[in-house]
């Protein structure tokens, strides 16, 4: 009965509430779930919220901790999904020395091959911001590594799922 | 000053708006919710609800207890009971932590609960002020909804919304902390009912396809057997549940929690499942075709090894609440709803039968049960008392119509397997969370809801200790409760598998008691020590025509084990009698 461990996104749409981070979290901690990443912002709905959670778990932990959410009074709706039923992206941002750009042509190349923005340029430092799945941001540091990042930071997953999310039709059912 | 505004609305009833300050509001909240009493204990933080409540005091009734626990744990009972809200109050910081074991007690036996904290004014929150504790943070895993009032003009929505989410649905306890700038905030004051919450569904629809596969699994049935949870006792289908099985003749066994849903007398009742629970409903777990479980969660104490558990039985789960469903036991149909409706959706699809030799089968392993440990216990010949006996006696002489409310431990054991009972809500015990010193403020918080009810708490000399302190409120409330103490100087059942699993290494079980009678009596309770059988039936009689608060210590037996049980880990069908 030994299930694979996969990734799943666990998409959580909400009442926009003070303190219902704490509860959501809490559900992952208690069964010792590790959260990969989470992301929560404005959903498709005005004054509605949506969670973006990813883990790796087996689809029976899945189906149950939606349950847990769901039971939750301002949890609206819960969905869970695998990365094939999502298109979903990260992105990251690379703070380098400006002199590199002048110094080290192939990092022109690196740019432009990996179709990373810049975002900012100073004297001092150029900001690169390069959105995709996490392998070609991952690919991105390991080319830029070479020459000395002096900041890196990765965003958590976002993601829309290819299915529909029946959250606004089910809201106005309840009104 | 106040100020009265009269505003005429668009219907033709006048509504009456009037200017006043939070704490008032808190009280007028709780009233136009139908609180008549609630418990607690006031604090800095939570003044400004006394000052009001000492105006109202005609319309409601506040019981100072010793503690803070005590509140929470007198609401339970309050609410155990009689199905209504249980209302507990306290100031922040520690009077708000010392609700906590009382809330998470609720939470995992499903009582409707109304929590109202005291909280430093918002203006000194996250400073570290004097008695601030985050309470809601605190309370969040085990609360089914809380929430934090910052601003007088919030209180009227937020507890009309906790009053419907602590008793809709599965219940469960709500914690609402005011701040003590919004007690002393005005508004002007509208109360609504709260009829729904965007985002809850508290009941599921029914799926009438689901009930007809639940009707047809158990038309087919030769070996069909019903667990009741306490589901029943909360949807109030006694009836419906009764009438279920007495049309498809199903034996029917209950959880700890359901206790009472249906007489004990009755020809169907084959007793407790469970880790102590009954030889027969156990051993045939494993043996029945059709296992139909109604408003029960499958605890690990009722399934014992899951591995093992029913594999054979094609599983029906009639739930309310979602998460239960396939969350430790697999259903092969599921029917979401609250237990009475679904249940009078399934009686006119069910065939009428009965499966006598299936129900003789239960009959022949009690019959094994009763030789082999409920003879000992009930009726013994060695010359210590038991547990067993005492209970037997209560039931004798409260005809069954006693409520028995019970602590944690053998003597609880003991006294859900042996308590004959012929009323529902009348088994209040801490099931789910097993907390010792529930049963003194539960039983007074019972007393109180039912009045009309004997209410007899049933406690260890262990648990008693917990929450001693309420002959207190006991004895200033003049609650007419019967508390009866099993005395066997020890942690009796942390003992028993001290004895069973650690070889008799008795660590830190054993009790050098003071002396109860005493105590009992410092309250200005009436009290009796037994330690004879020979005193005991007249000891229960003088008890039970007491008209007033009456203590009865009965010393038994130090090591006595509670038989059958299921060890840890173990499968149900693994049972030991001895």
């Amino acid at each position: 009965m030994n299930e694979d461990i996969k990734t799943f996104t666990i998409s959580i749409y909400t009442e926009n509430n003070i303190g219902l981070l704490n509860r959501i979290s809490a559900i992952f901690q208690r069964r010792h779930i590790n959260i990969e990443s989470l992301t929560t912002s404005q959903s498709e709905i005005e004054g509605v919220n949506r969670f973006v959670i990813v883990v790796n778990i087996t689809e029976s932990q899945a189906k149950k901790i939606v349950g847990q959410f769901e039971k939750q009074i301002e949890v609206i709706r819960t969905y869970y999904h695998t990365d094939e039923e999502t298109i979903y992206q990260e992105s990251g941002m690379f703070k380098i020395k400006s002199d590199l750009l002048f110094e080290e042509p192939q990092i022109q190349n690196i740019i432009k091959e990996s179709n990373a923005r810049i975002v900012t340029v100073n004297k001092e430092f150029f900001v690169l911001e390069k959105s995709g799945r996490r392998n070609e941001i991952e690919s991105l540091r390991r080319d830029l590594n070479a020459f000395g990042i002096m900041q890196f930071v990765r965003s958590g997953r976002i993601s829309v799922t290819k299915e529909p999310m029946k959250v606004t039709e089910m809201l106005l059912g309840i009104q | 000053m106040k100020e009265t505004q009269t505003l005429e609305t668009k219907s033709t009833s006048l509504e009456t708006i009037e200017r006043i300050c939070g704490s008032e509001a808190i009280v007028k909240c709780l009233i136009a919710e139908g609180v008549d009493i609630l418990y607690g204990y006031p604090g800095g933080a939570i003044m400004p609800v006394y000052d009001e409540l000492y105006k109202y005091q005609g319309k409601i009734h506040h019981v100072l207890t010793r503690h803070e626990q005590g509140a929470a744990h007198a609401a339970q009972g309050f609410a155990r009971i009689s199905g209504r809200v249980g209302v507990a109050m306290a100031t922040s910081g520690p009077g708000a932590t010392n609700l906590v074991t009382g809330i998470a007690d609720a939470q995992i036996d499903s009582t409707p609960l109304v929590c109202i904290t005291g909280q430093v004014p918002s203006h000194l929150l996250g400073s570290d002020a004097f008695q601030e504790t985050d309470i809601v943070g605190i309370s969040t895993p085990v609360t089914k909804w809380n929430h934090q009032v910052t601003k007088a003009s919030e209180i009227p929505e937020v507890i009309a919304k906790a009053f419907y989410i602590a008793r809709s649905g599965r219940p469960g306890p709500v914690l609402i902390d005011i701040t003590k700038d919004a007690q002393f905030g005005e508004l002007d004051f509208k109360y609504e009912k709260c009829t729904g919450v965007r985002s809850y569904i508290p009941v599921p629809k029914i799926n009438l396809d689901s009930v007809k596969a639940a009707a047809d699994l158990i038309n087919s049935a030769k070996k069909p057997m019903v667990v009741w949870g306490q589901g029943i006792i909360l949807s109030e289908a006694e009836k419906e549940l009764k009438a279920v099985i007495e049309k498809a003749g199903i034996p029917a066994a209950w959880t700890i929690m359901g206790a009472s849903a249906l007489p004990t007398s009755h020809p169907l009742n084959i007793g407790m499942v469970g880790m102590h629970g009954n030889y027969a409903p156990n051993k045939l777990t494993n043996e029945c075709d059709v296992l139909i479980a109604i408003g029960m969660r499958f605890d690990d104490r009722v399934t014992g090894d899951l591995n093992t558990y029913a594999k054979q039985a094609k599983v029906i789960h009639f739930e309310i609440d979602p998460a239960e469903v396939n969350k430790n036991v697999h259903a092969d149909v599921a029917v979401l709803g609250d237990a009475k409706a679904s249940l009078t959706q399934l009686l006119p699809l069910l065939n009428e039968t009965s499966h006598d030799a299936w129900l003789q089968e239960f009959k022949d392993l009690y019959a094994i049960e009763f030789e082999n440990v409920i003879k000992n216990d009930i009726n013994p010949t060695k010359e210590g008392l038991t547990m067993g006996e005492v209970l037997k006696e209560i039931n004798k002489q409260s005809e069954g119509n006693a409520a028995i409310v019970s602590d944690v431990g053998q003597h609880q054991m003991i006294a859900c397997r042996y308590s004959e009972f012929n009323k529902t809500k009348s088994n209040i015990t801490s099931g789910g969370l097993g907390t010792m010193g529930f049963a003194l403020p539960a039983a007074m918080g019972a007393k109180m809801a039912a009045p009309e009810r004997e209410v007899v708490a049933i406690i260890g000399d262990g648990g008693f200790q917990m929450n001693i302190q309420e002959l207190g409120t006991i004895f200033q409330q003049k609650i007419p409760v019967k508390i009866v103490v099993l005395n066997n100087e020890f942690l009796g059942m942390v003992r028993q598998w001290q004895q069973l699993f650690f070889d008799k290494r008795y660590a830190s079980t054993e009790m050098t008691n003071p002396d109860f009678v005493t105590i009992a009596k410092g309250y200005y309770i009436e009290a009796k020590r037994v330690t004879k059988r020979e005193e005991l039936a007249d000891a229960v009689k003088e008890m039970m025509a007491s008209k007033e608060s009456y203590f009865l210590e009965v010393c038994v037996e130090k090591e006595d084990n509670v038989f059958p049980m299921i060890p840890s880990g173990a499968s149900v069908s693994d049972i030991r009698l001895s």
